[in-house]
């Protein structure tokens, strides 16, 4: 990482480093530097969009935290100092540890241990159009707890924010993060994933709307057993910029991994980063991990960047692999749905559904699952007009 | 009474630097009712015909004629062209992921028929069509064609057949990489289609075999792009004995020995 070479780790080491197991964490922001667009971490960035927040820009306002609870789902607003924050794993980029040097209140959501709770959901309204607020949420599972929690970010602003979600022995924990900002919001977003001893997340981003979203979810493994499922979706339109940086951190014995994102491009200027990090340090044996990535590019003028990487450091694996694969709409398809007597328009909806189709099917929340076929099918109104 | 009418038709690919002519005059009128064999060696440009007449985008015409009952064809979308009434079972049909069978199949009966299909009288319409090419009914959840094996998706092609019912079908190899089994199966729903009304057929076919299933009334011999004999059912006998070598100048079978 080209940023690291210049400056010592918290480790001590200085030599230049590829590996991610590298990679520079703090809380501190102070302890980044100010990024300039070249470092390996921001160079698909568009820093000159993000008002500010990787160069020290004070808040301005806040955004709104409402919270839905379900029934036995515990819910507190507490202050920066609040101990229980920041376990779940440390700011990797100075935009995240400028949000964690700067939030004023975090949330904390509880579900119960040893029961399946209903969908909790926290909405996360932007301070306002030209307005700067950070912000810090952290989901806790407790023991052998079972339930859904829903992040829907909404409003205008420019926004970032670390999300902690612990999940404890045995709890097994659903999170579907919507990101369905208006066209200005800008959001840079650190997920800080620990599972326990036989725990598993399913982990969904959902990507719309937004000027510049990039989002960094973070999986640690602090038991055996525990199982991750990350999946993505999203939709970039012109001028959008949307990238999501996963990062599985295999440290323990007979972890799963299974990472699926995918996304559609169209319009010009509509631009679409994954960069898919999976590391198999040396304790951890028996790992299995797989890393996927689509992109379905509708029309000109859009661009993804893909970008897996695979670490290996030990050979006693149960099985590892990575996928990639970028693409324009497929003509062949479309000749043949056409071909049926299917009007062109309908044939496209089909296929780009069909494409989301594998994804949206996993969304175990009835009315999340509605709301993303609708806003799909919107999408796709404004596509080959 | 439908007819397909192919009048001078020259057909060009893009190829990788110069377009490249593959069909060179081609004359054609099949009319309902009747079933036309279009025979000839790998390469000669059969399925080019069918694709040409079905609208693929990778054609380009660049003279001649194609009506159906009079309409310009040509002129048509591809979409269009399915719903006046022109179907062609492929050599290679497409897969598409995410997309089911059953979902497929219903949209475009409504966009051939023009209006949905009551529900109940679909699914029974959809089973007995399955059951009548022994496809299991599980397909109908798959998506169109992923992981099928080639006999079944001939066997879809087929069902798309009967449940479109279109006034031409064009049915490219169909019975390519088929089992003598499926091959039957196949052509009993091809057999069936032609029972059911007044229908025209082209069948494109490199191999005799599929003939002694189903009944040509013309057979021509395709040849560097366009047809260069024309006769009955005996034309299939003798290009079954001698194969194309006396259009082709080389030995390529016409029967599998």
């Amino acid at each position: 990482m080209a940023a690291l070479s210049t400056k010592p780790h918290s480790h001590g080491a200085v030599a230049p480093v590829t590996s991610r197991a590298e990679h520079f964490t703090s809380y501190d922001v102070n302890a980044f530097e100010v990024p300039g667009g070249r470092e390996e971490i921001w160079r698909f960035t568009p820093l000159k969009r993000l008002a500010g927040l990787h160069s020290g820009a004070a808040a301005t306002g806040s955004a709104a935290v409402e919270v839905n609870a379900a029934e036995g789902v515990t819910v507190e607003t507490v202050g920066r100092d609040d101990e229980r924050l920041g376990k779940a794993g440390v700011p990797g980029d100075r935009v995240a540890a400028q949000a964690y040097s700067s939030f004023e209140n975090a949330t904390i959501v509880t579900l119960p241990g040893d029961v399946k709770s209903e969908p909790t959901t926290v909405t996360v309204t932007g301070a306002g159009v030209d307005a700067v607020a950070y912000g810090h949420i952290q989901v806790k599972a407790s023991q052998f707890a079972e339930g859904t929690v829903i992040l829907d970010f909404r409003g205008s602003g420019a926004y970032a924010d670390n999300i902690e979600f612990l999940v404890a022995d045995g709890a097994h924990l659903t999170v579907i993060t919507i990101h369905d900002w208006a066209d200005d919001a800008v959001h840079v977003s650190q997920h800080h994933v620990k599972l326990g001893r036989d725990a598993t997340i399913k982990h969904t981003v959902v990507t719309l709307g937004g000027n510049v979203v990039r989002v960094t979810p973070v999986v640690q493994y602090a038991g055996r057993g525990g199982d991750a499922e990350l999946f993505g979706l999203y939709f970039a339109d012109a001028g959008q910029h949307q990238e999501h940086r996963p990062f599985i951190d295999h440290a323990q014995a007979k972890c799963r991994s299974n990472v699926v994102y995918k996304g559609a491009l169209q319009g010009e200027g509509a631009h679409a980063v994954w960069i898919g990090d999976v590391l198999i340090r040396v304790a951890a044996e028996g790992t299995e991990t797989f890393e996927l990535n689509r992109n379905l590019i509708l029309t000109d003028g859009a661009r993804a960047d893909s970008v897996p990487n695979l670490e290996i450091e030990t050979g006693e694996i149960e099985g590892a692999g990575h996928a990639s694969a970028t693409g324009r709409f497929d003509d062949e398809q479309l000749f043949y749905l056409q071909a049926r007597g299917i009007p062109e328009d309908q044939a496209r909806r089909l296929v780009v559904r069909g494409f989301f189709q594998e994804l949206i099917a996993k969304i175990a929340v009835p009315e999340v699952r509605e709301r993303l076929e609708a806003a799909i099918e919107a999408e796709l109104e404004a596509v080959g007009t | 009474m439908a007819t397909l009418e192919i009048k001078d038709l020259h057909v060009s690919v893009v190829s990788e630097d110069a377009p490249k002519e593959i069909l060179k005059g081609v004359d054609l009128t099949i009319k309902a009712g009747e079933t036309h064999a279009i025979m000839g060696p790998n390469g000669s440009g059969k399925s080019t015909l069918s694709y040409a007449i079905a609208g693929h985008p990778k054609y380009t015409i660049t003279s001649g004629t194609v009506t159906l009952d009079g309409e310009d064809v040509l002129e048509m979308t591809v979409d269009e062209r399915a719903r006046a009434g022109l179907f062609l079972a492929m050599q290679y049909p497409v897969e598409v992921p995410g997309v089911s069978m059953s979902n497929f199949l219903r949209t475009a009966a409504t966009a051939v028929r023009g209006e949905a299909p009551a529900l109940r009288h679909w699914v029974k319409e959809v089973k007995g069509a399955m059951a009548d090419l022994d496809i299991d009914p599980a397909f109908a959840e798959r998506s169109v064609n992923e992981g099928f094996s080639g006999g079944e998706k001939k066997r879809h092609e087929i069902l798309q057949l009967g449940l479109l019912q279109p006034k031409i079908a064009i049915l490219d190899e169909t019975d390519s990489g088929l089992d003598v089994d499926a091959l039957r199966v196949v052509s009993e729903g091809v057999n069936r289609y032609k029972a059911s009304g007044e229908v025209g057929v082209m069948l494109i076919t490199h191999y005799t075999r599929i003939l002694k299933y189903i009944e040509p009334d013309f057979v021509h011999v395709f040849a560097n792009g366009r047809i260069v004999e024309s006769g009955g059912r005996e034309l299939a006998d003798v290009l079954e004995s001698e194969g194309y070598v006396k259009y082709t100048g080389k030995t390529e079978a016409a029967a599998l020995s």
